[in-house]
């Protein structure tokens, strides 16, 4: 281990991530109007460059020379803290999760993963977690009736999510016998988890979309009873910060479950980053689907719903993953 | 393994410098024109009446203390999940009651009235 190991490598690593998470999210938002646009029979932003392959450059640069007002009844420090405190814990996620086949360069082992850390599975879900005080003091700070409202929601959301998550993967855990993540890709290297965990895949999903606030839990920012929610006093590149903290999360959760459930980067004939790539596009897709077929539900219906049906399925699920490893081990 | 903690470390500071830049760079190139309308609080068009930082009833506050407890007892059952394959029944046993008492609690609680909205 030289400083080449400890350094330059990690550091280009985390840059190359960072970037690729902030180019992903801003094809991303041109991906969903797209996609959108088509299920509802429109042509989506089609003006900036072939297919408007250049609207998301429009869009940054609008968001940097917006002006932007800060009202006066808002908690200032706060208030111009609380984007970053919601886009920190995004990018953080991502450090985690194995992008592709290790490759061998001028005699170097390179692992295509920032970090396989032993606790690799718990680190994204404690990570997302903080992300949630970004939108509960956003809206909080802002003095407003539609912001406060929004906050509260993402409070109920939060507790409502995290056990039955929680609880899905530590079926999960049973049966690959390791957190690290790269453990778990090998693990699947013959049959993807979703095979074996079905139940546990679809628990995940569920909660991965109300964690990332999309339809249709996205409560605590919805347009038309609240107003944008949480951001309702956001404009300008603050509002921006946290439009990409809500992408660049969904991008984290598709990434999660095309590692967790999908094999990851394994996969024949293609390379692996391909591979790993393909899937979190098609989970992606499924977002946008979501987004597109369903209603938004009610915040205290999800509640009911999380306590009520996910939670015990998931214990069931728990426990009848724990006697089935324990049959089949004999 | 130590230095891959290291590396998440590196990681945090390029994760967090990114949003101040773009914070930084936006207040160097925006226009600042204020105003005092422009600066009131976003309520459709009406005049907001009195702060929003008021005592707000939260409903689901039981399911807030059911869910403390639940939550760490989850965090409890991962280190058990990741040495199952090598342990043996009695292990299987010993979280059988740990998660019995879970689901005893959740459906005393829900028994209760914990999960409906107060």
């Amino acid at each position: 281990m030289d400083w080449i190991d400890t350094l330059l490598i990690p550091a280009i690593k985390a840059i190359v991530v960072t970037f690729g998470l902030l180019l992903g999210f801003a094809y991303m938002t041109l991906a969903e109007r797209k996609i959108c646009a088509r299920f509802q029979l429109r042509y989506g932003p089609n003006q900036a460059g072939p297919f408007g392959i250049f609207q998301p450059i429009a869009d940054a640069l609008k968001a940097i020379f917006k002006e932007e007002v800060v009202p006066e009844h808002v908690d200032k420090w706060l208030y111009v803290l609380c984007p970053v405190l919601a886009m920190v814990p995004a990018i953080l996620a991502f450090a985690v999760i194995p992008v592709g086949r290790p490759f061998v360069l001028a005699g170097r082992t390179i692992t295509l993963q920032l970090a396989d850390i032993n606790v690799g599975l718990l680190y994204p879900m404690a990570v997302a977690g903080l992300g949630a005080y970004g939108i509960v003091l956003g809206g909080w700070s802002s003095n407003n009736n539609y912001s406060l409202l929004g906050a509260l929601r993402t409070t109920a959301q939060i507790i409502s999510y995290e056990l039955p998550m929680a609880l899905s993967l530590v079926a999960l855990v049973i049966v690959t016998g390791t957190l690290r993540m790269s453990g778990i890709v090998e693990y699947q290297a013959a049959l993807p988890l979703i095979v074996l965990q079905p139940i546990g895949f679809l628990i995940y999903f569920i909660c991965g979309l109300a964690e990332t606030n999309r339809s249709p839990f996205d409560f605590p920012e919805t347009e038309n009873e609240l107003i944008s929610g949480y951001n309702t006093e956001y404009g300008g590149i603050k509002f921006a910060l946290f439009f990409m903290a809500e992408y660049i999360n969904m991008i984290v959760v598709s990434a999660l479950v095309a590692t967790l459930f999908l094999g990851g980067w394994q996969g024949p004939i293609l390379p692996g980053w391909l591979w790993f790539f393909i899937k979190t596009a098609v989970m992606l897709f499924v977002f946008v689907w979501v987004r597109a077929s369903l209603p938004r539900a009610r915040y205290d219906k999800l509640m009911h719903f999380c306590w009520k049906f996910l939670t015990p399925l998931a214990v069931v699920n728990l426990l009848v993953t724990a006697a089935v490893v324990l049959i089949l081990r004999g | 393994m130590q230095d891959n903690y290291g590396f998440l470390g590196l990681y945090l500071l390029i994760a967090i410098a990114f949003p101040f830049v773009a914070l930084g760079v936006a207040y160097l190139l925006r226009p600042k024109r204020p105003a005092p309308v422009k600066s009131s609080t976003y309520e459709c068009g009406l005049e907001t009446i009195g702060e929003t930082w008021v005592q707000f009833k939260a409903q689901y506050y039981l399911y807030a203390l059911v869910f403390v407890v639940f939550d760490v007892e989850t965090v409890f059952l991962y280190p058990w999940a990741v040495a199952y394959n090598r342990l043996g029944l009695f292990a299987l046993v010993e979280a059988l009651i740990f998660v019995g008492i879970l689901v005893a609690g959740l459906a005393y609680a829900w028994r209760k009235g914990a999960l409906r909205w107060m």
